[in-house]
């Protein structure tokens, strides 16, 4: 399942995708210690599955949380990107 | 003298049981309770099959809510609570479902009750509802693939329509035909925020339109603000609409002209597609937790 954290408003489109099939393999998940602002969790999901996802408070502000890790150039690679290692996290800008 | 005002956005609330079935011969009753953010809805089922339901607003206490939702699903049936082999709480209120065995998310509830609403043809399911708008994806069985939901602000809600319909002294049932009683399709107003587009359209009557063409560029943005959403994910054959906005047939119109598809229609009420949803989780539950308890 692909699970979209976040939302859009006038300024634009701000999800944070997080792909649960491949969560669903991975045995260390690293985005939960990887996010500066410690918005991942892992939980049990409706299909019981034990999967990433965005905390509920984080949801309607990634784009502010995640700022620090987006600076307008020189952009390095994303923590939580990087340490998902089943590649099941995307950001949509 | 302070004149009475009507409430123009005040939709009508109901109960209804299939008065053929006798539940009381049935196997297993599961129950499905959704505490939305604005409506609350009961549905009971009796061996899979939907056997009564209630719709009703959500006041300001959550667990008061699904009591009452529940209590009103029951009224004029052989059953009481007792009767109930599993309950599941779903929607923005889950979790303050007193009486609920389990808490499941409306997404994979609405997935779920629109597989048995619109057939397992089902692809994309769009739920409307009172403060939130959510677009899923989902499998033959009903299961979720894929979904994105907004609800961080009004517009492309149930209650965005309610506002224009108390500006408009419309009531909340007839603004979809009266939206489509224009000759030529306005502009939309912002598709953005319900506060902007309550402006532009008070500035519009003040020009002299017609309440009909407000409401026709007010459908419009709304149905231009959940096609994006369901852009972003990707809609695929066949397409559905639930909750409360599927009865109003101004946005429903507008929506599958920008899509170039037709919605799927249904004999359910759109509303309880989510405690619906929830009830068949309660059934499947309860016979995975018998199959379990056989096998030990």
């Amino acid at each position: 399942m692909k699970a979209n954290y976040g939302y859009m408003d006038g300024s634009g489109e701000f999800f944070i995708t997080i792909d649960t099939d491949s969560c669903i393999a991975c045995g260390h998940h690293g985005c939960v210690s990887a996010c500066p602002v410690g918005m991942f969790e892992i939980i049990v999901d409706d299909y019981d599955d034990e999967v990433a996802a965005i905390k509920g408070d984080h949801r309607k502000k990634v784009k502010y949380d995640c700022g620090p890790c987006k600076p307008v150039s020189d952009r390095p690679p994303l923590p939580c990107v990087t340490a998902c290692t089943p590649g099941a996290i995307s950001h949509s800008w | 003298m302070a004149e009475k005002r009507k409430e123009f956005w005040r939709w009508k609330e109901y109960n209804w049981h299939d008065e053929s079935m006798n539940p009381k011969d049935a196997d297993l009753i599961t129950a499905g309770v959704d505490v939305g953010s604005v409506s609350s809805q009961t549905v009971i089922m009796a061996d899979g099959q939907l056997y009564a339901y209630s719709n009703m607003r959500t006041g300001s206490d959550s667990p008061d809510s699904a009591r009452k939702a529940m209590s009103w699903a029951l009224e004029g049936t052989p059953l009481t609570m007792g009767d109930l082999a599993y309950t599941v709480g779903t929607g923005y209120g889950r979790v303050n479902v007193p009486f609920a065995n389990r808490a499941i998310t409306e997404i994979a509830c609405h997935a779920r009750g629109g597989n048995m609403m619109y057939g397992p043809s089902v692809r994309t399911i769009l739920d409307m509802g009172g403060q939130d708008c959510k677009a899923i994806l989902c499998d033959d069985r009903g299961k979720v693939t894929n979904f994105l939901m907004n609800d961080k602000c009004a517009a492309g809600t149930g209650r965005g329509m309610e506002v224009f319909a108390d500006l408009l002294a419309v009531s909340i049932e007839e603004v979809g035909e009266l939206s489509l009683d224009v000759e030529e399709e306005p502009p939309p107003v912002s598709s953005t925020c319900v506060v902007f587009a309550k402006s532009e359209a008070t500035s519009l009557l003040r020009e002299g339109w017609p309440k009909s063409k407000v409401l026709a560029a007010y459908c419009s943005a709304m149905a231009h603000r959940v096609y994006t959403l369901l852009e972003r994910v990707g809609v695929q054959k066949e397409f559905a609409i639930t909750g409360g906005i599927a009865k109003n047939i101004g946005v429903v119109k507008r929506l599958e002209k920008e899509l170039g598809l037709n919605s799927l229609k249904s004999k359910y009420d759109t509303q309880i597609a989510g405690a619906l949803g929830a009830a068949l989780f309660a059934k499947a539950l309860v016979e995975k937790e018998r199959k379990q308890a056989a096998a030990q």
